[in-house]
Order: structure tokens, then C-alpha cells, then sequence
């Protein structure tokens, strides 16, 4: 984290938005909640990290390190959307080439390809997971939360 | 006795694994698992991370699918998914504005109702005695973060200080380890996205869990298997060292405690694939 969690909730404090919304902090966060669970003024710093993030996205300012988070973020819904549920080759698909398209990078592009086979004999990885029947449902809730 | 069974996403895909040890176990100890009908992924990081409505609705479905099928209580093995299922349950329970909207979105009336089960919490229940008791385990159990945290979300445990793994660990006769990264996080979702900062975590976890003695790890979270077996040989690789420390699920070792061979219970399937006794 460029600044940590307490940091980030002095800069939103003081006014300093901007800061806050470009931090790589809030995408850094891992919501593990430690900084909620021990801040001694029971500040939700997990909770404002949040809201940042999404203030942050939805203004297109977030911190330029960080945008595989968020692309994987976008990407994870768009699947969640379409499917349901998880499709998780789909979505390493997705996210993969969006992040390419992002940042060019080879390496990454086949970073965990080595893994695919010890998934497959492991009985790890579907090509046709199973998928929610009501799919119509799950598009309509999302367009009533405008996501 | 029957119980509400919320999958997630994990457990039918990469961590089918978990699934497995889970239904086995717990199948043996007389639970009978009934699925949710028709359930939807609950959002996870990324909905709350991106759109607090829908990481609201996503949960909210679930529950209400759940309160229309009549379950008072839905197991959810993945402690993301039983966070987000808490939290979507305690704020629609408070706020009758919310139950409106959130009944008007996921086409379904809903009120919060339901109590949410973890997997400790659900083998809690049972009076565990094992035909073949767990010698030679010396585990490190590992918490991670959302068992026991946020606290006013989960109420389970002391999430600086948890217990309830070694516990039923005891009772199936393997020791467990005191040590300092239980309740730190292992990265979660972030594998693929920054995995730098995974292996990092994951290091720092399983040196210290063997600093302290265990030979092995227990979990009851997809993600952190993930992050600590699946992704175990990259870690050991940055850093230079070969942790070779197999991670288990807790319905491994319940289930192993009960009987039935690693293979029976997926353990074969695990990345890691020594065994931390016979």
C-alpha cells in the first residue's frame, strides 16, 4: 500500500479527495477487515475503502498501478451477469485479454497457463460449469442496480 | 437432520475439492445437504468493491429463495459467500425501506431471516468421536479473515484470538500449534489479478506455520486454499525455499478422523500431495 488505511481515512478528513481516490491503497485493500476489526475509534476504514473504490470507478480516477484490480472487478461481474455464477475460464479469458489490451505484457498473458494442466487432471477445471436456470432474473436485478 | 445448502461458486469450480471433503463428512456424520434452488453467485469482492446495491441484491435473492423454500438456516462452506450472506441478512432484517427496494429487485419478498452457517459452526453441532484419531497431525489452523471478521457481521469466535479449529481438532485427537498468522490474510481473491502480493502472504503464512512446528495446515475457505496449496510452489519459487506443507481443508480432517482415506475425501486432488501422516 502506497498509505495505509488510517492515512486514507485523515486525507478523506481533510478534505483531500482527490489523493484518496488516486491512491493505489484502496485497490491494494484486500477487504480483510483488520483495519475495521482494530481501529480504536471503531472507524469502518474497510467501509470507506470501499465507497472509494467505487467512487473512484465510476469517476475513471483510479490509480494507474492498480487497474488489473479493477478490471478484474469489472470482469467478474460481466460474468456474474451473464452466467449467474462463476465461469471461471470465461472469466480468466475476459480478464486476461482486457488486461492485455490495458497494459501489454506477455508474461502475464500466459503467466498461469502452466497451471491449466494439473487443473484438468485434477478434475479442477470446467469447460461447462453448471449454470443458473433463471438467467433472466440475474440480468434484471443487475440493470436495477444499474450495474 | 436436513439443512439449506448455498454452494458459491468455488466449490463448483476450481475447489470442487472442498465440495467434496465437505458433503462426504458431513453426509457421515447424518447432515443431509439440500441445495438452494436455482442460487446466484454472491457478488463477492468485486460486487461491493464496485456496486453496494447490487452486492446487497446479489445476497438478497439467495436469502429470499431460501426463506420461500422454507430453510431457517442456510450452510454456506465459503466464508465469503457466509459473510455476504450475513451482512445482506442483518442490513435487510433493520431497515424496512431496504426489504422493499430489495424485495422489488430480486422479485422475491424478503426479510433477513435466516441464520447463516459456517463450516465450523455447522460441525459444532455434531458430537464428534473419531474411529481413527487423527496421530501425528500437528496443525497450524488458520482462520484468515471473514470466519471471524467483520465481528459485528459474523459474531463468530474472537477474531483476534480464534479457537474454534483447534477445538474439534482436539477432540479428534491432533495437536495444534500456537502461532502468530492465523488470523492474517492470505491475499483471497486477489490470485489473479496481483499475485505478487498472494505469494507474499501466502510465504509469510506457511513459514511461520512451520516455524512454529505444525506439518500442516487447516482452512475452511476456498480462497485460502487456493492461495496456500494451488499457489504454494510459486510462492516457495520467489522466495527460494520449498515449503512442501500440506494445507487441509477441516473436512479432510474430520472426515480422515471419521474414517474415510484422503482420496475418498479429494485430498488427492490437493496441489501439495504429501500427507502429513499415514
Amino acid at each position: 500500500m502506497d498509505i495505509a488505511p488510517n492515512q486514507v481515512i485523515r486525507l478523506v478528513q481533510n478534505g483531500q479527495k482527490d489523493r484518496a481516490l488516486r491512491s493505489a491503497a484502496i485497490w491494494k485493500c484486500l477487504s480483510c477487515f483488520t483495519c475495521s476489526s482494530r481501529c480504536p475509534q471503531n472507524v469502518d476504514c474497510a467501509g470507506v475503502l470501499d465507497a472509494l473504490r467505487r467512487t473512484a470507478a465510476a469517476e475513471g480516477m483510479h490509480a494507474e498501478t492498480e487497474t488489473r484490480t479493477l478490471i478484474f472487478n469489472t470482469a467478474f461481474l460481466h460474468n456474474i451477469r451473464r452466467h449467474g455464477r462463476l465461469n471461471e475460464i470465461e472469466l480468466i479469458g475476459l480478464f486476461k485479454t482486457r488486461a492485455m489490451l490495458a497494459d501489454p505484457d506477455l508474461s502475464f498473458l500466459f503467466k498461469d497457463a502452466s497451471l491449466a494442466p494439473a487443473l484438468r487432471q485434477k478434475r479442477k477445471l470446467h469447460l461447462a460449469p453448471d449454470g443458473v436456470r433463471d438467467r433472466d432474473v440475474v440480468r434484471r436485478i443487475f440493470a436495477r442496480c444499474g450495474a | 437432520m436436513a439443512i439449506g445448502y448455498y454452494p458459491g461458486c468455488a466449490l463448483r469450480g476450481s475447489s470442487n475439492d472442498y465440495e467434496q471433503s465437505v458433503r462426504v463428512c458431513l453426509k457421515a456424520l447424518g447432515a443431509e445437504l439440500k441445495e438452494l434452488d436455482d442460487w446466484i453467485c454472491c457478488g463477492a469482492t468485486a460486487a461491493h468493491s464496485l456496486n453496494e446495491k447490487l452486492s446487497v441484491a446479489l445476497p438478497a435473492r439467495n436469502l429470499a429463495i431460501a426463506e420461500r423454500d422454507g430453510f431457517d438456516e442456510l450452510f454456506a462452506p465459503c466464508p465469503m459467500c457466509s459473510m455476504e450472506l450475513m451482512k445482506a441478512a442483518k442490513e435487510i432484517a433493520a431497515d424496512s425501506r431496504l426489504r422493499e427496494e430489495m424485495a422489488g429487485i430480486v422479485e422475491l419478498p424478503v426479510t433477513g431471516r435466516t441464520k447463516i452457517l459456517n463450516l465450523i459452526q455447522l460441525l459444532e453441532r455434531f458430537d464428534l468421536k473419531p474411529s481413527k484419531p487423527l496421530d501425528g497431525i500437528i496443525a497450524a489452523c488458520y482462520y484468515g479473515c471473514l470466519l471471524t471478521r467483520p465481528a459485528s457481521i459474523v459474531g463468530f469466535d474472537d477474531p483476534e484470538a480464534p479457537s474454534s479449529m483447534e477445538t474439534i481438532l482436539a477432540k479428534l485427537g491432533a495437536k495444534t500449534v500456537n502461532w502468530n498468522f492465523r488470523t492474517e490474510c492470505c491475499g483471497a481473491g486477489k490470485t489473479m489479478c496481483d499475485e505478487e502480493t498472494v505469494l507474499d502472504l501466502a510465504h509469510k503464512i506457511l513459514s511461520d506455520a512451520q516455524r512454529s512446528g505444525a506439518n500442516c495446515l487447516v482452512v475452511a475457505c476456498p480462497m485460502c486454499h487456493v492461495n496456500l496449496d494451488m499457489k504454494q510452489a510459486a510462492a516457495g519459487k520467489r522466495f527460494g525455499v520449498d515449503h512442501n506443507l500440506p494445507v487441509y481443508y477441516l473436512s479432510d480432517l474430520v472426515g480422515m478422523a471419521l474414517g474415510f482415506s484422503p482420496a475418498e475425501l479429494g485430498v488427492d486432488r490437493h496441489f501439495v500431495v504429501r500427507l502429513a501422516h499415514g
